[in-house]
């Protein structure tokens, strides 16, 4: 698989909130081999703590990205960048401020969804590809996938938002807020500004241990741990994987990105814009749906309201809930199901969209 | 008159010929989305599902049919009206709760509706019943009462009853025996009715 790993600068990026943010620089991994006439191009977006390695050792979206894979790189050219606020290449709150020489911390314009996917846009601009084949994620990706479909819908062939909704619950930004007060009540986040001295671990590691109790379900924690005892250490397995869970999440993630970015998404709101099935209206975009059985932090009935919208417009929506134990981490790790659908509904979308640029298609 | 197969089933074989090139297409129950991959190939139709079984949903998606994974009953209400050329329900309408509201909702999200269904008036009905005494159990029907998922039974003759009381106007009727159109005596001959029909 042809891999590259490349940062774009842009002059500038016009923030939601009326800042502008200049310049701006957006980290990105593409896969496979983009077609000449760049008809082939997917972008995955990823979900709350990831990055733009999508693909590949270590990639949070290796099984699913690859030769033969859902997404599958023998065909398509597959884009993930890292957004906007995010702590692995792309600027966010630990990034220097330009005015002042030192890190943003919280002094980092307040960013949304919306923002994100404006930054992509100038991204895919910049790789010169007019319209997407499809844009894919879950959770927080999905989100992106959704708003993508909606701004900018002639660019984009086919929209995939799995495990994802239109709008937090008040449980999903309840959640969200133990995280974030987990990490301020840390003395060590010192009001965000701890980039000369020692991060806020304790705190962000407590945020995530509470992030990864809400992507399991009961049921695959009691297959995963039980009551089960780690030897010698008088702790619950449990216990002992949340914490090295959480541990680990400090070495590779920025606190203040977590603050910026839990916000970004407890904002986001399609539906303030208008009613969902009024965004949906004429909308040429295909989709693609998905949701999980057991994922009670994205419960499918989020992405049904989706769908329903969709459905009274008489747009192309196809849509499955999946069986799964694994709760919302089924969209990472439930994926042979999850690949075989991809994969068709890619490989139709891409059969119609030839046919449509060879002139065969449907007017 | 011997009739063509698609993926091994004349009703699929009909419908196909009803169905006119370039228009959307709604199946009802699709199942694996054979059907309306098949009409999508050879039809170029816009082709939409709804079906309940998540696996079936599974392989129509896969199969690159759009399918909506969901109970047909409450999703023919998410429609808007007229939004299909045709919106087909093939051996499901005695497995519906409400028959004559999935029927009419049809008719409401469809310029015209398409429907197949076995045939209860067949005479191996007849005589199974005649001659067991017990709920009839044929090849047409083949399951036992308490494990059926079959929960209205009517037959072709039903059928044409309802479309007068309704005032549906019944465009094509056809009816088939094993993979034979059958002409004569269809309510005794007729294993599954296929009507295309639209509203009054």
């Amino acid at each position: 698989m042809i891999t590259q790993a490349a940062i774009a600068t842009f002059d500038n990026l016009e923030l939601d909130c009326g800042i502008t943010l200049a310049p701006v620089t957006c980290a990105y991994e593409t896969y496979g081999t983009l077609n000449d006439d760049k008809s082939n191009a997917i972008l995955v977006e990823h979900a709350f703590s990831g990055d733009a390695h999508a693909a590949g050792e270590g990639g949070w979206w290796s099984n699913m990205i690859g030769p033969g894979k859902g997404f599958d790189t023998n065909e398509l050219f597959v884009i993930c960048s890292n957004v906007l606020g995010g702590c692995r290449g792309t600027t966010g709150p630990g990034s220097i401020n330009p005015a002042t020489g030192c890190p943003w911390a919280m002094s980092f314009p307040a960013i949304t969804i919306s923002d994100m996917v404006r930054l992509q846009k100038k991204l895919i601009d910049h790789l010169g590809i007019a319209r997407l084949l499809a844009v894919a994620g879950g959770s927080m990706g999905g989100m992106q996938a959704l708003e993508w479909a909606v701004v900018y819908p002639e660019h984009v062939s086919a929209a995939l938002p799995i495990a994802t909704t239109t709008r937090h619950s008040a449980q999903q930004i309840a959640f969200n807020e133990v995280g974030r007060q987990a990490i301020m009540a840390d003395p060590d986040w010192n009001e965000g500004n701890y980039y000369t001295g020692r991060p806020p671990a304790r705190g962000l590691s407590v945020a995530r241990m509470v992030g990864h109790i809400t992507y399991m379900s009961d049921e695959s924690m009691r297959q995963k741990f039980g009551r089960r005892v780690r030897e010698g250490q008088n702790r619950f397995e449990v216990e002992s994987y949340l914490h090295y869970r959480g541990s680990q999440f400090v070495d590779r993630f920025d606190a203040n990105s977590y603050l910026y970015i839990t916000r970004a998404m407890d904002s986001y709101d399609l539906t303030q814009r208008g009613a969902l099935s009024t965004l949906f209206e004429n909308i040429p975009t295909r989709f693609l749906v998905l949701s999980f059985t057991s994922d009670w932090l994205y419960p499918s009935y989020q992405s049904l309201e989706i769908v329903s919208a969709l459905r009274s417009r008489n747009c192309d929506v196809a849509y499955c809930n999946l069986t799964s134990h694994y709760g919302h981490d089924a969209f990472l790790v439930e994926v042979d199901e999850q690949a075989e659908l991809v994969r068709g509904f890619l490989a139709s979308t891409l059969r119609e969209a030839r046919a449509i640029g060879t002139g065969h298609g449907r007017s | 008159m011997g009739v063509r197969e698609i993926y091994g089933r004349s009703d699929y074989a009909l419908i196909g010929e009803l169905v006119e090139p370039h228009t959307r297409v709604l199946d009802l129950g699709c199942g694996e989305g054979l059907l309306l991959a098949w009409l999508k190939e050879n039809k170029h139709v816009e082709a939409r599902g709804v079906e309940m079984v998540s696996a079936s949903v599974q392989k129509a998606i896969a199969r690159g049919v759009s399918v909506y994974q969901g109970d047909l009953e409450s999703a023919l209400e998410d429609y808007p009206d007229k939004a299909f050329d045709y919106v087909i329900l093939s051996q499901t309408l005695q497995e519906t709760r409400h028959p004559l509201r999935v029927l009419r909702g049809m008719l409401r999200i469809g310029n015209q509706a398409i429907v197949a269904f076995p045939n209860f008036g067949h005479w191996s009905m007849r005589l199974n019943h005649l001659l067991t005494g017990r709920a009839p159990k044929t090849e047409l029907f083949p399951h036992e009462w308490y494990d059926s998922p079959n929960i209205h039974f009517l037959t072709v003759h039903d059928f044409e009853l309802l479309a007068q009381k309704e005032g549906w106007r019944i465009e094509r009727r056809m009816y088939l025996s094993g993979h034979y159109q059958v002409t004569a005596l269809p309510n005794l001959m007729a294993e599954v009715g296929v009507f295309m029909f639209s509203g009054a």
